[in-house]
């Protein structure tokens, strides 16, 4: 302990002793001078690339709402403090290894070598590296957190942490520096063939939908999910909560779509626009199938409907028109229906919150959708191009993530006993209850365990 | 003296206090409960997935009252918690020995 606490204090006076003499130099601030439209457009960029990160980052509070929503009372405190530590580990997984690897100067296209740790930046550097950092590192947090909600209510916590980790590090930046390597540094072989996925169908949320599917795959169902073969309702515990979650990512996208311009330029007027119709149209898509199949328009489905249309928008919402925007919107609010009941009740896989139907088969659907709906013409390339990154995105996240969640499986374990999962994860692994002032009722449930 | 135990619909409960305070109850229990009978639930859907509700919210309300009251009291509950559907409920009569009032000592009717 006491040699702990010394190691400690020397860090600590090594870093001041660094930064005090780095800022020895300070010198008068230099003279006032006109600016120029250039300088004036380069302080938008940055204010508008900064804001639209920040909208991301908010997205945070979306998905821990709307996974707290659709899952039971005694597991909360755990999706919260999953959704907490999977932006908080992964945003210094990325920033130690991810960013490097993605947007790093590469020589085969398949990922980056430079900007570990953020060391391409010095004092008096090009701050565009740090604006550009910070849209991507909640992009990566995003794809990251979309796991959470497929694999909650059965994950033990450490192994959860590990995933955030090895996700944010590097399966994530990998694919991405194929697609969007040259934003920055890089130069990914996929974008080299003209792949279209402006802000991030399938580089973000198709990533994460395929790493959640491997994980409830790898998991397996929760206790009670199926008996007898026969799929069984679980029922969230808070409605109102998952739908506050929706309004939020609805509202985060805002910065996640026309934000990706990072740039304040014109152009996110009609991603904007897009954006929009796209949700709205995904919503009464996925309101009106489940009106259609089960006689009552499904709350939870329509609010997944929402961020289907929102996923299938974020490939083409640059390069499509509105009324495109409209019909990806509705395809993909049937979409998210018809897949959630697929994968429940036929493939008899438990995504509790739809995540794998909503980020990685509407990440899909987007991605092609973008080729399809092309404003400026469609070809055979373009849409073989589309494909080809859909299923390169599958070959990559799916077997990677299958092998780390056995890995986890058999080192530290991924699930917690059955004993935890019955009493709930908020005790057995935090420790503490998300509403002890509050009456549970397990019996108004539906399910008796 | 007896105890009027009534299971009814939460939506009953205003109209049912008043109608006893009306005929002069001074004083009532009520209780959120959750339960079943002949009803047997109800069929919910969630996320396509068809599950049955086995226990409904009801309200219990415990009155004690004077053996000259029971009758009128349990006549005033059905009329005014009936709707003719399922699930309105249960009354059930029960003797009750003594009561009490704590602050003051009363015992039996004085106590009521």
């Amino acid at each position: 302990m006491k040699r702990l606490i010394m190691y400690g204090l020397l860090i600590i006076l090594t870093f001041n002793v660094l930064t005090t003499t780095l800022y020895a130099e300070e010198s008068a601030p230099p003279p006032a001078k006109a600016i120029s439209a250039s300088e004036v457009q380069k302080h938008a960029d940055f204010v508008w690339t900064l804001v639209a990160a920040f909208l991301v980052f908010f997205m945070q509070a979306g998905f821990a709402m709307v996974e707290a929503g659709f899952t039971r009372a005694k597991n909360a405190v755990n999706i919260i403090m999953k959704n907490m530590m999977d932006m908080s580990m992964g945003a210094l997984a990325f920033w130690a290894i991810g960013f490097g690897l993605m947007f790093g100067v590469t020589k085969t296209g398949w990922f980056g070598t430079t900007g570990f740790f953020l060391n391409d930046f010095a004092r008096d550097g090009d701050p565009w590296t740090l604006a550009f950092w910070m849209f991507q590192v909640v992009f990566c947090a995003t794809a990251a957190t979309i796991v959470s909600g497929a694999m909650a209510e059965r994950t033990k916590f450490v192994a959860y942490l590990a995933y955030s980790v090895v996700i944010s590090a590097l399966i994530y930046p990998v694919f991405g520096s194929w697609a969007w390597g040259s934003l920055y540094k890089g130069s990914g072989w996929l974008e080299g063939l003209g792949f279209i996925d402006f802000a991030g169908s399938t580089v973000v949320h198709s990533v994460g939908g395929w790493a959640a599917l491997a994980g409830a795959i790898v998991i397996g169902p929760r206790i009670g999910k199926y008996v007898d073969g026969k799929a069984r309702a679980i029922p969230g515990h808070n409605i109102t909560l998952a739908a506050l979650g929706v309004f939020i990512l609805w509202f985060g996208w805002y910065g996640f779509n026309p934000g990706s311009t990072t740039a304040a330029n014109t152009d996110i007027a009609i991603i904007a626009v897009n954006t929009t119709l796209s949700a709205a149209a995904g919503a009464v898509g996925a309101m009106v199938t489940s009106w259609l199949m089960f006689k009552k328009p499904d709350a939870s489905m329509t609010l997944n409907g929402v961020l289907a249309g929102l996923v299938g928008i974020t490939a083409g919402c640059a390069n499509v028109l509105p009324g495109s925007a409209v019909l990806i919107g509705l395809i993909a609010g049937g979409i998210v229906v018809l897949s959630v009941i697929f994968i429940d009740q036929v493939l008899k896989i438990d995504d509790p919150v739809g995540a794998v139907s909503v980020h990685g088969v509407c990440g899909a659907w987007g991605t092609l959708a973008a080729g399809l709906f092309n404003a400026g013409g469609v070809t055979l390339k373009i849409i073989g191009v589309q494909l080809l990154g859909i299923v390169a995105c599958f070959l990559w996240v799916f077997p990677t993530a299958f092998i780390l969640f056995k890995l986890l499986k058999a080192t530290m374990g991924l699930r917690i006993s059955k004993e935890e999962e019955l009493e709930g994860l908020d005790v057995g692994e935090h420790g503490i209850e998300a509403y002890p002032d509050f009456q549970i009722h397990p019996e108004a449930k539906g399910v008796r365990i | 003296m007896k105890k009027i135990e009534a299971i009814i619909k939460p939506f009953k409960l205003d109209e049912v206090k008043d109608a006893l305070s009306g005929m002069g109850i001074q004083g009532m229990t009520v209780t959120e409960v959750k339960g079943f009978g002949r009803q047997k639930g109800q069929k919910e859907v969630y996320r396509g997935t068809e599950y049955e509700v086995q226990f409904l919210p009801k309200i219990k309300i415990e009155i004690v009252v004077p053996e000259d009251m029971v009758k009128q009291v349990i006549e005033k509950i059905i009329a005014t918690a009936n709707t003719g559907n399922i699930g309105d409920g249960k009354i059930f009569e029960i003797p009750v020995d003594e009561a009490y009032r704590i602050r003051t000592g009363e015992k039996g009717r004085d106590a009521l």
